[in-house]
């Protein structure tokens, strides 16, 4: 009996011992993300995303370097910058030496100060901060540091490039700003003023206007003020269940401009739109969905979804970041000097599926790419969101979006 | 002027939504004198069933078989939940329904996941009723408006003039008195607790296609239910409905016009300060009505509560 208990305990040992240096040779990536609570569905979406384009463009092709393989490990902090930086703490103690992160640009903010601190005080266990989605222009000029890499285009150059569509359209005469009364909401009216007064000084914008964010419960009051306004087309930043409500309500009480916004696609979003916002709905965002741009983007796609048959790829800069990382681990030959991956990162050029290019800025590490303004509708559509027959079909591209967009980021490197 | 009478439509439909929600609620509390904290999630539910429902039997069905499910839902909560806590006392009650709250709420996402629902208007009422200088008002606004002032109506009608409701009236003030006369009064809280969640469920039904069918739309709306009532004056019927209209002018007329905070200062004779930008009171000199217009109904509950702490009808001492 007590040979059997003993033999049982070391069997198990052994097993914990033999997993544990299998486990060794991969490559840790800490997801560190809302999972839980109401950001819930877009964090473990973007988990998901991740985890399949680990799966697909790293280890399905025998991994980097000799054979070592991705691992994407979910964190949840519940979108809380405190809980964030436990996470962080966790991860590193787990041997993680990549951070990747999104939702919220004041996590973002939080994290990067930690990382900066960390990585000063720690140089044998330094990590490397990869934010696929925080939009807050600080994160990459006064708030830059060496470890932070966005992959994402900045709210800045987004509403540079959603305003220099707006600018080319000369049937537009009058704009409406409306958003979120939030940093981010005053940001993105701040950005559209200041970008349409220097491109078509003629543009007159008729209303300029917040909402308390997560309160309203009826937009048709602000809606008929905008319907009233005579205005060509509405500019809002607003995500969410505000999007959907503004949104929904400026087009029944019968706008049938254009509406110009940064988050209104996916999670439920497009299919609650549905047939009321085709042709008014305009995305700016980066990735091209529809139509694919390459074979290889849409057999990624087929595969994502018959993955995650719920799922949608709405975040193609997820596997961007992936294959950058996976790109700049191989070239620096190294996956735990983290210092050469982030030179390899830096002004390397990577070639998306998604139909463009990825320059990474070694200035502020701000992703360069073509962006496109994209149109909600079911014309044309190969691959739709929210399994509804509804999708976005890009517009108009703008390339390599922001090249020369100016920074004031003061590198300091190692 | 114009523009006027649509708003007065717009908040209309908006105060007889906010009602149906708080008609059952105050009705609860003026029986059971527990407020139910997950009466929202009543019509978070409603607007789920109807919604589940609508895809397999049209939106009608939905309508009509959604709030009885959510109403049977309720009154099972009341009979094998509530009355076993009662016991217990007012709090134990309170952290029951808090509970309850946020149970059906995983719940929800369990089921539905944590996206918006595409429910939509049915093709039928998908049409512009009539215009007022251009404004459009939908047929749909009109519907919700015909359905809410009926069950105003109908609940109004049993309550004063059926034997029911005689019997419910005198089960609220004297239950010992009501159960020694041979009725059941337990039946009869279950029976109020069930039509009351039914309520929420009908308000979800009919405001689940407009305001959006997603797992936040309890909280969003939660709060302010309870506004409602303590405005209006715990357990008064017409409290609620007087109070649900005020709520709902007032925020829609705060969103349509541009009061700005800077007007009102300067007509009460405080001259903008010159350095606004340095200044410490920035924030209050640039508030516009449309940026506060959702949270003035709580600055109206925190002024009732000071001046006239029962309610505007409330008839019990606070």
């Amino acid at each position: 009996m007590r040979k059997t208990k003993q033999l049982g305990v070391t069997t198990a040992l052994a097993l914990i011992i033999g997993s544990t240096t299998a486990f060794a040779e991969n490559i840790k990536i800490a997801f560190i993300d809302p999972l839980s609570g109401p950001f819930a569905a877009t964090g473990t979406n973007g988990l998901h995303q991740f985890e399949f384009a680990a799966e697909t463009l790293v280890n399905a092709k025998g991994g980097v370097l000799d054979g070592q393989m991705f691992e994407v490990i979910g964190f949840d902090n519940k979108i809380s910058p405190k809980e964030s930086l436990i996470q962080l703490q966790v991860a590193i103690d787990q041997g993680v030496r990549y951070i990747v992160q999104g939702n919220s640009s004041g996590v973002a903010n939080a994290l990067t100060e930690a990382v900066d601190k960390h990585n000063k005080r720690n140089p044998d266990s330094r990590v490397l901060f990869l934010n696929y989605a925080a939009v807050d222009p600080a994160l990459t000029n006064e708030k830059c540091n060496f470890w932070h890499f966005r992959f994402d285009a900045n709210a800045d150059i987004k509403m540079d490039a959603l305003t220099d569509v707006i600018a080319a359209n000369e049937g537009i005469k009058n704009v409406y700003v409306i958003g979120q009364d939030y940093s981010f909401g005053k940001a993105v009216a701040e950005a559209a003023e200041a970008n349409l007064a220097a491109k078509r000084p003629d543009i007159q914008i008729v209303g300029n206007e917040l909402h308390p964010i997560g309160k309203v419960k009826d937009f048709t009051p602000y809606a008929r003020k905008i319907v009233g306004a005579e205005t060509d087309a509405v500019i809002t930043g607003n995500w969410g269940a505000d999007m959907l409500g503004l949104g929904k309500s400026i087009i029944e009480n019968g706008f049938t401009g254009p509406i110009y916004t940064y988050y209104a696609a996916g999670s439920g979003i497009t299919a609650a739109f549905g047939e009321g916002g085709k042709g008014s709905i305009r995305l700016i965002s980066e990735g091209q969905i529809n139509p694919p741009p390459t074979e290889e983007a849409a057999a990624y796609y087929t595969a994502y979804k018959a993955k995650y048959p719920d799922g949608n790829v709405d975040q193609s800069r997820i596997s961007n970041t992936i294959g950058m990382l996976a790109q700049a681990i191989q070239a620096a030959g190294t996956s735990t000097d983290v210092v050469a991956v982030a030179s390899a990162l830096e002004g390397m050029e990577y070639d998306s599926m998604w139909g463009t290019k990825v320059y990474m800025r070694p200035q502020d590490h701000q992703a360069i790419q073509n962006m496109h303004i994209a149109v909600h509708t079911n014309e044309g559509v190969t691959f739709d969101y929210d399994n509804s027959g509804f999708g976005v079909v890009a517009e108009s591209t703008i390339e390599m979006a922001g090249m020369d967009s100016p920074t004031t980021c003061k590198m300091e490197r190692p | 002027m114009e523009l006027v009478l649509v708003n007065l439509i717009d908040g209309l439909v908006t105060g007889l939504l906010l009602f149906m929600l708080s008609a059952g609620l105050t009705l609860i509390f003026s029986m059971m004198g527990v407020l139910n904290f997950a009466h929202a999630s009543f019509y978070m539910l409603g607007a789920y069933f109807a919604y589940q429902i609508s895809l397999y039997m049209g939106f009608w069905v939905g309508l009509l078989v959604a709030p009885i499910i959510v109403g049977i839902a309720g009154a099972g909560v009341e009979r094998y939940g509530l009355r076993r806590v009662h016991q217990y006392g007012h709090v134990p009650e309170l952290i029951f329904t808090f509970g309850l709250a946020l149970l059906i709420e995983e719940l929800v996402q369990f089921i539905w996941g944590k996206n918006q629902m595409p429910f939509d208007i049915p093709e039928v009422l998908n049409f512009t009723a009539f215009a007022i200088a251009g404004n459009s008002i939908p047929a749909y606004k009109i519907f919700m408006i015909f359905i809410s002032v009926a069950i105003f109506i109908g609940l109004l009608f049993v309550l004063t003039k059926t034997r029911v409701g005689m019997i419910i009236q005198a089960a609220l003030s004297y239950p010992r008195t009501v159960e020694a006369l041979g009725h059941n009064v337990p039946l009869i809280f279950m029976g109020v607790f069930g039509v009351g969640t039914a309520l929420a469920g009908v308000a979800g039904a009919i405001a689940g296609p407009v305001l959006g069918t997603f797992p936040g739309m309890a909280f969003v709306l939660g709060s302010i239910v309870f506004v409602t009532i303590v405005i209006g004056g715990l357990g008064s019927l017409w409290g609620a409905l007087v109070a649900s209209l005020l709520i709902g002018w007032i925020t829609t007329f705060a969103k349509s016009y541009n009061i700005r905070m800077e007007d009102i200062l300067n007509g009460i004779g405080i001259s903008t300060p010159e350095y606004l930008d340095d200044n410490i009171f920035r924030d209050l000199w640039t508030i516009t009505s449309p940026q506060i217009a959702d949270i003035l109904p709580y600055i109206l509950m925190v002024l009732i509560l000071i001046f006239r702490p029962y309610g505007l009808l409330g008839k019990r001492d606070a």
